[in-house]
């Protein structure tokens, strides 16, 4: 399937493309630290950890050819742990932030050495089995509050300084969280070991031949991608001050499918690009509930049809001819 | 010049303040912001209609001939709390809105409570069921107005077991409002003498309920409490029927069932079906004038009681908001508990210290096809409970407004 | 009355009669799945909304054109699995050079919109249906009640589901289908119009889905999101039994039921998890499912 996703030319122009991937994170940056004085903060803040979550998908589809569709299992246990360490433990959130990543990281491992075993459809489906499997146990355990989850969870200061209660500092906070989950992502990808995801995902044979253990890069990538989607998660639970059913439902798995597909698979900026995409979309049409299901079909079959590289893909590919015509 | 000029900006910002002394309300504009199921399974209970009735209230009050301007906005919070909580911070904080209202499903209902609270601004709760709302969760910006779980289940377990039902076997839904509904159903049907002979609970948003059916079959209950709503209690009145339960002699009891499901279901299914709700548009002659008129305008379909509450709550909230010539949300609401309220629905009424209002509940049982004379003509009322039984005694409630006192 | 784990033989025996029924649904809708992946290699995610739109196409010809159940029965099937044929002609035929999930993914899509434009128009409150009048009523078999309906129930799908297998697996239409999976462009050679089988096989599989989708229209409620979370219990069923094996979508199907029947007896929060946790396990110790093929 990756073979559609966008793919970086040969190393030649590897200098050009890390000008290009500069030059286009500096524009992220500042969009972003300029963002709060023309839109409603709590707006970005959301953008973002969804930005962070389809990233670290992105790290698992577009760079590990892997499918998974219960992703949401990471996001909304990392989400609940998180909730949970700052409201009834009264951690900091910080740490309450950084027990959700804990969590859902040795969630990912569990995951991960059941699902890797298999490919393609068969990881998919055993990765939306055990997805739903956490959906449950999140439903019945009294922890969790149920159907009505988690609220009222404290947003506290941040290294005992930083006064999260202020919308403003906690948007600057959030912005730090996600540039820095963003960076990883990055140097994971430009490092021996994306080369080596890479190579697995082009042709796995070909690379087991040549003495790497696919089955350990394969399971690293996953654990990874996990810890950063929980990363996103026990993030988001901090900012709305709830955890929700919501976050760990099959359909969230589906939606940053979505949002990684429309951003465009195997880019790096794709997927913040969906993100945004789609939040704004659903701020739009969440008044019209029915509408936003339906935009979301649409949007699936249109890019699966026509539009497979996404809109940084495509853009990309079109800056790559400008370049070269 | 110069001193011309800032005495003349000086003069104007006096004037100007003055004039803002007398109009203290917020962007000169009470907006109401109607929050709830647009689109699944409560949109017919609440949806579009309580937006109709809150445009009602608004249109009875006067509003425009006082010089009060108003406006009404409306959202769908898609039953999730996060999508609830995150559209109530966006209204307060970046759209001017003052009072939000409906809200059901407790667990978005709880989670805008405390988002109100924060924010000091007023939430008027006629969709959700919880008790907690006005027991340990209750909040000085919160009024919970038609219905909760207390009254459900004091007034469908009471009734029933006075009436001969007193061995029941519940089918509970698996998630905390089931819980505490068949908890509390559960203590007054003790308490009033009966037994429990058994329970089941199953998943949320089940499709067949025919495994449990058959499990309340057995026992012999004389009643199959369900504690359970939306689609799960219409899911299980159906197939009750087709397991033949109330024709083997069973009683059916919903504790939580609204016109739209009855309607839903059609009376060939849901006859003989026992709960309580707070208003019925057949009750008097006001309210069968109010449900013509809220027909007419809402494509024939009849109103629940969750429509009439919104009606209700803003009605009176606007006449507090010209009382106080304020919409500060902590002031209104303490003005809400100070005035009693009157109204074509619910007749005349008090909202307490913990922000409940009381009224009088009614038994109703769902009538058979044959006994139906006109649309949407369901329920023959059992009994009437007086306000004062109605609903949770204050001191039993725990919520700390109350105990400081 | 003798007991088994605590629990009365009699009640045991009315439940796993239930979950017989109930694992008829799940062999209905987990065959046409299997028929559409077994020799399409399509995974169809929008068979939980065209079930549904047999259980709407039910309520329409009874309600708009005053065609009652049995008239359904044929030609709700006829017409759901027409607009199968649609979106195959259109849609799913430009995927088949390229990797199966991208079909994953626009099924999923085509299953939000349609599911979003029934709830748009229906709102999700669910729409009635009543038992046909022949079926209504029931057998006291002593150990419980059985309505007649269900029964038959039982009776169609094991009816429908042999005589697509046989269909499938012993006649040469069947033949030329798996040959055609097989090996397109050879059969292609033989003078048999490859692509048209493929489209009439995918319109069938939708076919089956819609009928299930009738059959359940009496007993579930008729409403837009019916079919939603079935989707994800059938693809387990599917996985489980192997995901080309006709026989093993039928008996898993079956067999499911059964034991989530037993689990309502037993724990009853849990029958909504046990068969994710038995799909893991068969994923781990035999990938190809229980009858499938590798």
């Amino acid at each position: 399937m990756a073979e559609d996703a966008y793919k970086p030319h040969a190393s030649r122009d590897a200098a050009a493309e890390a000008r290009y991937h500069r030059r286009a994170f500096v524009v992220m940056m500042a969009l972003f630290i300029a963002a709060p004085a023309v839109v409603y903060p709590v707006f970005v803040m959301k953008a973002l950890c969804f930005g962070l979550f389809a990233c670290a998908f992105n790290l698992l589809l577009g760079f590990g050819g892997l499918l998974s569709f219960g992703h949401a299992m990471f996001l909304g246990m990392a989400g609940y742990v998180s909730a949970h360490a700052a409201k009834v433990w009264g951690l900091p959130p910080e740490l309450a932030i950084l027990a959700g990543t804990a969590a859902s990281t040795v969630l990912g491992v569990f995951a991960g050495l059941l699902a890797i075993r298999r490919q393609g459809i068969y990881f998919a489906m055993i990765t939306l089995a055990l997805a739903q499997m956490v959906f449950f146990f999140c439903l019945q355990a009294p922890f969790t509050g149920g159907e009505d989850g988690i609220q009222s969870v404290p947003r506290g200061k941040f290294l005992g300084v930083l006064d999260l209660t202020n919308t403003l500092v906690l948007y600057y906070v959030v912005l730090a969280i996600f540039t820095a989950g963003f960076l990883l992502i990055y140097r994971i990808i430009h490092s021996p070991f994306g080369q080596v995801l890479k190579a697995i995902r082009e042709n796995e044979a070909r690379a087991t031949s040549l003495g790497y253990r696919t089955e350990q890069y394969k399971l690293a990538a996953f654990v990874l991608s996990a810890g950063l989607a929980g990363l996103a998660g026990a993030t988001k639970a901090i900012v709305f001050q709830l955890a929700s059913l919501t976050d760990v439902h099959w359909s969230m798995s589906g939606e940053v499918v979505l949002m990684t597909l429309l951003g465009g698979m195997g880019t790096i900026f794709g997927p913040v690009v969906g993100a945004f995409a789609i939040i704004t979309m659903e701020n739009y049409l969440a008044e019209l509930g029915s509408w936003f299901t339906i935009t979301q079909g649409l949007i699936f079959i249109v890019c699966v049809l026509a539009f497979r590289r996404g809109i940084m893909g495509e853009l990309e590919a079109w800056l790559r001819k400008r370049r070269a015509g | 010049m110069t001193f011309k000029r800032k005495l003349l900006s000086a003069a104007a910002m006096l004037a100007l303040s003055a004039g803002a002394a007398h109009a203290q309300i917020s962007g000169g504009v009470v907006k109401i912001g109607v929050l709830n199921d647009q689109s699944s399974l409560y949109a017919d209970l609440s949806g579009q209609g309580s937006v109709l009735a809150a445009k009602m209230a608004i249109e009875d009050f006067g509003a425009a001939k006082k010089g009060i301007k108003t406006e009404v906005i409306f959202a769908d919070h898609q039953n999730k709390a996060d999508v609830g909580s995150q559209i109530a911070n966006k209204w307060y904080d970046a759209e001017g809105v003052d009072v939000i209202v409906d809200t059901p499903n407790s667990g978005v209902a709880l989670a805008v409570s405390q988002v109100t609270r924060d924010k000091k601004k007023a939430f008027l709760v006629s969709g959700a069921a919880t008790a907690d709302l006005s027991g340990k969760a209750c909040s000085p910006n919160t009024i919970h107005w038609t219905y909760d779980t207390w009254m459900l289940a004091n007034g469908t377990g009471n009734a029933i077991v006075k009436t001969g039902g007193d061995s029941w076997f519940f089918l509970t839904a698996d998630y905390a409002f089931g819980h505490a509904l068949e908890r509390d159903t559960e203590a007054v049907v003790l308490k009033s003498g009966g037994k429990v002979l058994g329970k089941v609970r199953h998943p949320l948003n089940t499709q067949d309920f025919s495994s449990f059916l058959l499990q309340a079959q057995a026992s012999k209950a004389k009643i199959v409490g369900l504690a359970n709503a939306g689609g799960d209690t219409t899911n299980s009145i159906k197939q009750a029927s087709e397991f033949g339960i109330v024709k083997g002699g069973q009683n059916l009891a919903g504790l939580l069932v609204f016109l739209t499901d009855v309607h839903a279901l059609g009376l060939e299914k849901a006859q003989g079906l026992i709960f309580t709700e707070s208003w019925y548009w057949d009750l008097n002659d006001s309210s069968r004038a109010w449900t013509k008129r809220f027909a007419a305008a809402n494509g024939g379909k009849y109103p629940t009681m969750v429509h009439a509450g919104v009606y209700s709550a803003v009605l009176h909230y606007l006449k507090a908001v010209e009382a106080t010539k304020t919409d500060d949300g902590t002031k209104v609401i303490e003005q809400m508990k100070k005035m009693p309220t009157d109204d074509p629905l619910f007749g005349k009424g008090t909202v307490r210290a913990d922000g409940r209002k009381v009224h009088p509940a009614y038994l109703v049982e769902v009538k058979k096809p044959s006994e139906s004379k006109g649309p949407y003509d369901y329920y023959k009322v059992r009994a009437t409970i007086p306000a004062d039984q109605a609903f949770r005694p204050m001191a039993e409630g725990g919520c700390p407004l109350v105990a400081a006192k | 009355m003798t007991e088994i784990f605590g629990v009365p033989t009699q009640a045991l025996f009315g439940q796993l009669l239930i979950g017989l029924i109930n694992g008829s649904f799940y062999a209905l809708l987990s065959l046409g799945l299997a028929v559409i992946f077994g020799l399409l290699n399509i995974i169809n995610f929008t068979h939980g909304a065209q079930y549904m739109m047999g259980a709407f196409a039910a309520y329409f010809l009874l309600n708009k054109l005053g065609l009652n159940y049995w008239w359904a029965l044929a030609v709700a099937p006829l017409a759901v699995g027409a607009t199968g044929v649609v979106v195959e002609r259109l849609m799913l035929a430009r995927l088949y050079k390229l990797d199966h999930l991208y079909g994953l993914l626009l099924t999923f899509g085509l299953a939000l919109v349609i599911q979003g434009a029934f709830r748009h128009e229906f709102g999700s409150a669910g729409l009635p249906y009543s038992i046909p009048e022949q079926l209504t009523g029931g057998t006291n078999l002593g150990f419980m009640f059985l309505p007649k309906y269900r029964a038959w129930v039982i009776v169609a799908s094991l009816v429908v589901c042999l005589g697509t297998w046989f269909v499938i697996e012993r006649t040469k239409l069947g033949a030329y289908l798996r040959a055609a999976t097989e090996n397109p462009a050879m059969v292609q050679a033989f003078g048999v119009n490859v692509p048209r089988m493929i489209t009439l096989t995918y319109g069938f599989g939708v076919a089956l889905a819609g009928l299930a989708g009738v059959m359940a229209a009496p007993i579930y409620q008729v409403n837009p999101l019916m079919g939603a979370d079935t989707i994800i219990v059938v693809f387990a069923v599917v996985v489980i039994g192997g995901m080309g094996s006709i026989l093993g979508a039928v008996v898993t199907g079956f067999g499911l039921g059964v034991i989530e029947g037993l689990t309502k007896v037993f724990y009853p929060e849990a029958s909504n998890t046990v068969i994710f946790v038995i799909m893991a396990i068969v994923l781990m110790i035999r990938p190809q499912g229980l009858f499938g093929s590798r």
